[in-house]
């Protein structure tokens, strides 16, 4: 069976995007290439990883010029079809930048750099990267952002929370001022997910000796959605082709 | 064509909370005017209607200013033009901030 093929997106800032290629391919298996952000994202990409780091130096705001990077079209398109997409700290800023995830990610209520562990509640649990978790399920995981307080206005949190977009809060009510203490949401689809705490840094025995379960299901999650996802598309496409699809002449 | 300035200062809409602000108020404005007010002693519960040469500060917002060299018709111009671009790159983020632009000629 084919590796699930995982393109990282590195901006220019970008410094989580090595943590995240070893623990997808070293400790998952996964199948993982870097996407420059002037490039494109290759075809048969099976999922998309928007990893952490200082997008920019953060200059404007957190993600607000890497959400125009050329490689941004392509997300944008292979979120709309379904493809799996996971924002994590810059990466879920730059999804909200450019408007493929709701809200905004503000500075941290305490002005600080906050760098610590913290523990998440799964709301979501059907997500392609948190299928293997369960809702209610908490999962420890460490934070590292300064602009990280989630906002969205009133209507708009309402959205999220009727259509069971929010996947994590944050155990401990809201540690940064977050709205809800949302710590992560989703696409309306649910493959595109955005989440301020880092999995990467919590999903292996050597940087999270305590509970590593929890955080490695997020990837799991992906190891067993992305295959499926994928022959669920070869089933449309050939659908398409055998039943000529609308607009199309038979022979 | 003439030269402009043009002054874009985005800050948090009204009703979102501005943490940096609020602490500059709390902690050195109206510290400072308690501290002036009883001569520096701790404890001080007064108001900084004494202090900071009795300057009556309730609110402080904090803001980011970007300053712009335009060359344009004329004002109005120029800041209808740079509110396009703000608005078509997202120079301010419309979820939560606002923006104010003014022209001014350039010296």
């Amino acid at each position: 069976m084919r590796l699930v093929k995982v393109g990282i997106v590195v901006f220019p800032g970008s410094n989580c995007d090595r943590d995240m290629h070893h623990v997808l391919r070293d400790v998952f298996g996964f199948d993982v290439q870097y996407v420059w952000h002037t490039k494109t994202v290759p075809a048969g990409t099976d999922a998309v990883v928007l990893p952490g780091g200082f997008s920019y130096g953060d200059r404007l705001r957190a993600g607000a010029i890497a959400a125009h990077s050329p490689v941004m079209s392509d997300v944008r398109r292979l979120a709309s079809e379904g493809t799996p997409v996971l924002g994590v700290c810059n990466g879920f800023q730059i999804l909200t930048e450019c408007g493929i995830l709701p809200g905004a990610l503000l500075v941290n209520e305490s002005l600080g750099f906050m760098c610590q562990w913290t523990d998440l509640v799964v709301e979501n649990a059907s997500t392609p990267f948190t299928s293997m978790l369960y809702v209610g399920q908490r999962v420890p995981i460490p934070i590292a952002n300064g602009e990280g307080r989630y906002y969205a206005d009133e209507d708009a949190v309402r959205d999220l929370q009727r259509g069971g977009r929010v996947v994590f809060r944050y155990a401990d009510g809201s540690v940064n001022g977050s709205v809800g203490g949302i710590a992560g949401i989703c696409s309306d689809d649910g493959n595109v997910v955005g989440m301020m705490p880092h999995p990467e840094r919590a999903a292996e025995y050597e940087t999270n000796p305590v509970d590593c379960g929890p955080a490695r299901m997020i990837f799991e999650s992906l190891a067993g959605y992305a295959p499926v996802q994928r022959q669920r598309q070869r089933q449309i496409s050939h659908a398409g082709r055998v039943g000529g699809g609308e607009g199309e002449a038979r022979p | 064509m003439r030269r402009f300035i043009v002054t874009v200062v985005i800050e948090n809409k009204q009703g979102l909370s501005d943490p940096e602000g609020e602490t500059i108020l709390r902690d050195l404005v109206l510290k400072e005017g308690r501290d002036e007010a009883s001569g520096g002693g701790a404890g001080s519960n007064g108001s900084n209607e004494s202090g900071n040469n009795g300057c009556r500060i309730s609110e402080i917002k904090t803001a980011k200013m970007l300053r712009m060299t335009v060359d344009s018709r004329d004002a109005e111009s120029a800041v209808r033009d740079v509110r396009k671009v703000c608005d078509a790159l997202h120079l301010y983020n419309p979820i939560v901030s606002m923006v104010d632009i003014t022209a001014e000629p350039s010296p």
